[in-house]
């Protein structure tokens, strides 16, 4: 029995309307994927932007609040306590009201004045590591700053080596750009696979399969036909957070829509053909959302490289993330939105793509047929 | 109403746990869901800059360039994984995101910095990884600003310009986590997620699968009072949840070795004030949901903000101000602050009780109005 195109739009057309008298699927479609992007979008955020500092002063020289001002100017640091004694810092970074605590001890500018080596302390809340290493380096880039700018101008010697940075693709080094696109990735994902995760263990649960199995339909034309909706819904949804992305946050869209467009389809049936595979295998529309939920929604947030550096995770871990689709798929969106790059660049991301459409693809097709033969 | 009873009680336990432990997922589910965390906060949530992948594009060849190299890979921090001199290479590696920054050393490097003439070094980042690469941007310009000012200071030394210039020496303590590791901040973190989500999902579908099932009729005749099969169902919960937060601690300590500074005490009873909170949530979740199915969407609907909102990954004070605000409705949020503070910090009465009193109003308020509409909703 060979596909027919008729019969598939039937499947289409009867997929449609179930969907749309399904309120909750809808607004799940539609709303979520927004809602999440905007909402992820804000909270997801390695910006060290408002570092809390306490400042004790003991020399309280010229001096010193030189040293005090050129944290505050440098614009990142905010002074929330002055203190008067040591003691004081203890509890202060006990509660975690401070990150950091700068003391300079008496005899400051009297050190300097005599050319000596003049102590500065900090004491830095090490325990959430990343805000503190950040933090951290921007604390030494000040100190050092100022420790030069003395001894320049008391040598009358130019500057020397300095380092010259420019980030490309993200100029400002702002997580919005790092994290919308792959952002996309993920909730395209999560969406789809969660979506048609419901649809074959709806027919099963409410005993309309055996008038499907009974019908005179092919099994890939029931896939099919189920996919198309569903396909429509996730360029929809693509459409939309690209939109948000742009919009909202204010990410850049250097490459080509068209690339971007045939990627994500490609990404798109292979997730949704997931969602069906484990639709058909569980058969009850609880397990498989669960299932949905877990296989897609940790490993793409974890494991693809969105938030966290692959490079930095050990060698097991490296080797799981290179079967999770989304790490690759963020590549892409990455490459297309920041980076204007094409296939010349992109070819092997390209292919996992098409890899990934046909395994999902024909997951579904196979793990129907043996539902429909049982 | 007659008293509790406590025979009444122990039979409906009894028959909760033995419901639990046979369904195979479920045990599944139980045990593999905190392990699966662990690891993946212990290992894959990673934000430590080391090694990072490094192109070095060396167009002077001089012994002072190869030294600045040499100085770079001697930090720890960056590994020179390609070399090259023509700059298209730097550009292409840099778009497929083979390395994470290049360093351009530019000809007569090595002739300015013996003759003492200012002189820069380019550092170009793959800004698509923000986080790292501005991690990644601090080390390298402390390195390389460090290398010329020692450079100049030997030079200014043989010229015998006065070398007795005054600097400031910056000495850095790092507390409750000296080696900055990100591990000893995540992974006691678990704890707060893991209890949430098993405390959520069991005990909203522990009542859900009855009401589907048709089974909480026969509870509701059977001579049971409602503040028992209130208790009975949710007592699972908030022992699956007890044990979690014993689980996740005895791997914190024994498999990564996170130091643990505070009291016991303090964390036990955090952690049963937070259970409380969690079974309270799932409780009204249950009643708002008529089947398996609609509980779940809705648990995941509250866990996932909760999740996202509690600075578990991402730190509350980088959001937007009234994001922040928001935050402080998020009970997970607070246990961190009091979880984190017990393992690292050593936080005691003192310092965790803001957080231990909004925990135990919310939990109190939500425990109260869940039981509530459990009422009404069985009448």
């Amino acid at each position: 029995m060979g596909i027919r195109f008729g019969r598939l739009l039937a499947i289409t057309r009867k997929e449609f309307i179930q969907l749309r008298r399904d309120t909750r699927s809808l607004m799940m479609a539609f709303l979520v994927p927004a809602a999440m992007i905007v909402f992820f979008g804000y909270v997801i955020s390695f910006d060290v932007k408002d570092i809390k500092i306490a400042v004790l002063d003991q020399d309280q020289s010229q001096r010193s609040r030189e040293l005090v001002e050129s944290f505050v100017s440098a614009g990142r640091f905010r002074i929330t306590h002055r203190l008067e004694h040591l003691a004081e810092v203890t509890p202060l970074l006990d509660r975690g009201a401070v990150r950091m605590a700068l003391v300079i001890p008496p005899g400051f500018a009297r050190h300097l004045a005599v050319g000596q080596q003049a102590p500065v302390q900090a004491i830095l809340d090490g325990a959430d590591a990343n805000t503190s290493a950040i933090s951290l380096n921007y604390a030494t880039a000040i100190v050092t700053a100022y420790s030069a700018g003395i001894a320049l101008k008391a040598t009358r010697m130019v500057p020397p080596v300095s380092p010259e940075a420019r980030v490309w693709y993200n100029e400002t080094l702002e997580s919005p750009p790092m994290i919308v696109p792959g952002l996309i990735a993920v909730i395209m994902m999560i969406i789809t696979a969660m979506l048609t995760s419901m649809t074959i263990a709806r027919e099963w649960e409410r005993g309309t399969m055996e008038q499907l199995a009974s019908t005179p339909v092919h099994r890939a034309e029931v896939i099919l036909g189920k996919l198309v909706p569903y396909i429509g819904i996730g360029l929809v949804d693509l459409l939309g957070v690209v939109l948000l992305g742009m919009f909202v946050f204010g990410v850049p869209f250097r490459g080509n829509p068209f690339l971007l467009f045939v990627m994500a389809l490609l990404f798109l049936i292979g997730s949704l053909g997931l969602g069906i595979f484990i639709s058909a295998t569980m058969r009850s529309q609880l397990l498989a959302t669960q299932l949905a939920m877990i296989s897609t929604f940790l490993p793409s947030l974890l494991l693809s490289g969105l938030m966290f550096d692959l490079n930095s995770m050990p060698v097991v871990l490296q080797a799981i993330s290179t079967v999770v689709p989304a790490r690759y798929f963020i590549t892409v969106m990455r490459g297309i939105f920041l980076k204007d790059v094409g296939l010349s660049v992109l070819w092997g991301q390209g292919m996992a793509m098409v890899l990934y459409a046909t395994i999902g693809l024909t997951l579904a097709v196979r793990a129907f047929r043996k539902e429909l033969e049982a | 109403m007659t008293a509790l009873s406590r025979s009444r009680l122990w039979q409906l336990l009894r028959k909760e746990l033995l419901q639990m432990m046979r369904d195979p997922r479920s045990r599944r589910l139980l045990i593999l869901a905190p392990i699966l965390q662990l690891l993946v906060f212990g290992y894959a949530v990673n934000t430590d800059v080391r090694h990072a992948r490094t192109f070095l594009l060396d167009a002077d060849h001089s012994a002072e360039s190869r030294q600045l190299a040499q100085t770079l890979t001697a930090s720890g921090y960056f590994d020179i994984v390609a070399r090259s001199e023509r700059p298209a290479d730097l550009t292409q590696a840099l778009d497929k995101g083979n390395v994470l920054m290049g360093v351009h050393i530019p000809r007569g490097f090595g002739a300015d910095v013996a003759r003492g003439r200012a002189t820069s070094v380019q550092l170009l980042l793959d800004g698509a990884s923000a986080n790292t690469a501005n991690v990644a941007l601090g080390y390298a310009t402390q390195i390389i600003g460090r290398y010329g000012l020692q450079r100049a200071a030997q030079i200014a030394a043989r010229a015998g310009v006065l070398s007795k210039t005054g600097s400031v020496d910056f000495a850095v303590r790092v507390w409750y986590n000296p080696n900055l590791e990100s591990r000893a901040y995540n992974v006691p973190a678990v704890m707060g997620t893991i209890v949430m989500l098993m405390t959520l999902l069991l005990t909203s579908l522990a009542v859900v699968r009855e009401r589907e099932l048709g089974t909480l009729e026969q509870l509701m005749v059977s001579p049971l009072r409602p503040a028992e099969l209130i208790l009975g169902k949710t007592m699972p919960s908030a022992l699956v949840g007890m044990f979690d937060v014993v689980l996740v601690t005895a791997v914190a300590l024994l498999w990564f070795r996170i130091p643990f500074e505070g009291s016991f005490l303090v964390l036990g009873v955090a952690s049963l004030v937070y259970v409380l909170s969690g079974i309270g949530i799932g409780l009204l979740i249950s009643t708002i949901s008529n089947t398996q199915q609609e509980a779940f969407m809705s648990m995941f609907m509250v866990f996932m903000p909760f999740l996202m909102l509690s600075g578990m990954m991402f730190p509350v004070e980088n959001m937007p101000r009234w994001v922040q605000y928001v935050t402080l409705l998020d009970p997970i949020r607070h246990f961190l602050i009091i979880v984190r503070g017990v393992f690292l910090r050593g936080a005691g009465w003192a310092i965790v009780w803001p957080q231990l009193l909004v925990l135990a109003l919310m939990g109190g308020s939500v425990l109260t109005v869940a039981t509530q509409r459990f009422h009404k909703r069985a009448d």
